[in-house]
């Protein structure tokens, strides 16, 4: 390409138009993406020991269920998460907590007594006392909770993005 | 690759032909007031992105709508200035297509062929005024409701029809969360539809009149 030895004035109404335009593009365009990805990038920590109750009220041997709530700030609400947790008390010092989220899609399992197994409703998944899927399509065993005891009141660990 | 991918869609869908007819029409010798509507046009089109985007996090109630807008402006990135935009361009808007009105007036453009595009261009003042009305109340501060109260209570007096009007634009005998949603419909459906509407027949008329030029001391 011959080079013109300056611009003519359509050429440089045409650059200034893609510059400015670019210009303005980027400005308006990178905050607008900004904007409306932002609150997924907005992480609050909520790490928390939850306490549990007595652990001697939990009967031996049986998974109970224990339910309780969180609040969180979002946006200009504030929401109550329900979470539900089975406590199963295998001996006077041994305790493990499961959450009641199957590990397929999330949804509520719950402890079927005559079957002695957690059930999945949505895509029925069972898992066995201690967890362990037994069938159905849960990729992983039940997630345990780290558990601590203090004077005899069980905690378990939250933590959640 | 570009030019044939181009010239593939050109001759299907005329893109030269669009080119053609919207942008190099021609003009007679003209000044810088001739840029008005464009420039009307423009904040338009700024005005429906950001308002777009406001919509994203903007609730329409009482309970939420102060809040939602101070969410907007504190937490979301960059929300200040998308709501910043939003508020500085819609006085600009209406300070704009004031002074395009100006212009047509002054320089008797609105006269034989071009009275159907005054006309509509008079609908589209009128929707401008009634999209700063109605966007007004929306932050739902003391502000905008003690202005809605005002501004509902103007038509409010003229005789007989009045009181009818009043509760018509409130949605009932207070400024309640009925006149926040309804402002919030007109402003984003029913304005918007009636601008986009008038929007295409003024500017379709542009291009079959084209514009006018000037008037000399012959005119």
């Amino acid at each position: 390409m011959v080079k013109p030895p300056r611009l003519d004035r359509r050429q440089f109404v045409t650059l200034v138009t893609a510059v400015l335009g670019t210009l303005m593009g980027t400005v308006v365009g990178l905050p607008a993406i900004a904007y409306l990805i932002s609150p997924a990038l907005k992480r609050m920590k909520s790490e928390a020991w939850i306490p549990l109750g007595l652990l001697e009220k939990y009967p031996l041997g049986e998974p109970s269920l224990f339910s309780f709530t969180r609040s969180r700030v979002n946006g200009w609400e504030k929401t109550v998460n329900s979470y539900a947790v089975y406590v199963l008390h295998k001996s006077p010092s041994e305790v493990i907590v499961f959450s009641n989220l199957c590990t397929h899609l999330s949804c509520r399992v719950s402890w079927k007594v005559d079957l002695k197994e957690y059930v999945c409703p949505c895509h029925d998944g069972h898992f066995d006392i201690n967890g362990n899927r037994t069938s159905g399509p849960p990729p992983r065993p039940l997630v345990t909770y780290q558990t601590k005891i203090e004077a005899g009141n069980l905690f378990i660990f939250m933590k959640e993005a | 690759m570009l030019k044939r991918i181009f010239a593939w869609l050109d001759e299907r869908v005329g893109l030269t032909g669009i080119y053609k007819t919207v942008l190099d029409r021609k003009v007679p010798k003209v000044n810088w007031w001739f840029t008005l509507g464009s420039a009307s046009l423009f904040i338009f089109i700024l005005q429906s992105a950001t308002g777009i985007f406001l919509s994203v996090y903007y609730v329409p109630s009482p309970d939420h709508a102060y809040d939602s807008i101070q969410y907007i402006m504190n937490e979301v990135a960059f929300g200040w200035l998308i709501r910043g935009i939003h508020h500085w361009g819609a006085s600009l808007m209406v300070l704009v297509v004031f002074i395009h009105m100006l212009r047509t007036f002054y320089f008797a453009a609105y006269k034989y062929p071009r009275e159907v595009t005054w006309v509509t261009g008079v609908v589209l003042l009128l929707a401008t005024l009634g999209m700063g009305f109605t966007g007004y109340l929306l932050p739902w501060n003391q502000r905008s409701f003690f202005a809605t109260t005002v501004g509902t209570e103007i038509p409010g007096t003229i005789p007989w029809i009045g009181p009818l009007i009043k509760r018509i634009l409130r949605g009932g005998a207070d400024l309640s969360a009925l006149t926040l949603t309804r402002f919030f419909s007109a402003h984003i459906w029913f304005l918007p539809v009636l601008i986009i509407a008038m929007l295409g027949i003024h500017l379709y008329l542009i291009i079959r009149l084209g514009i006018s030029a000037v008037p000399d001391r012959e005119d």
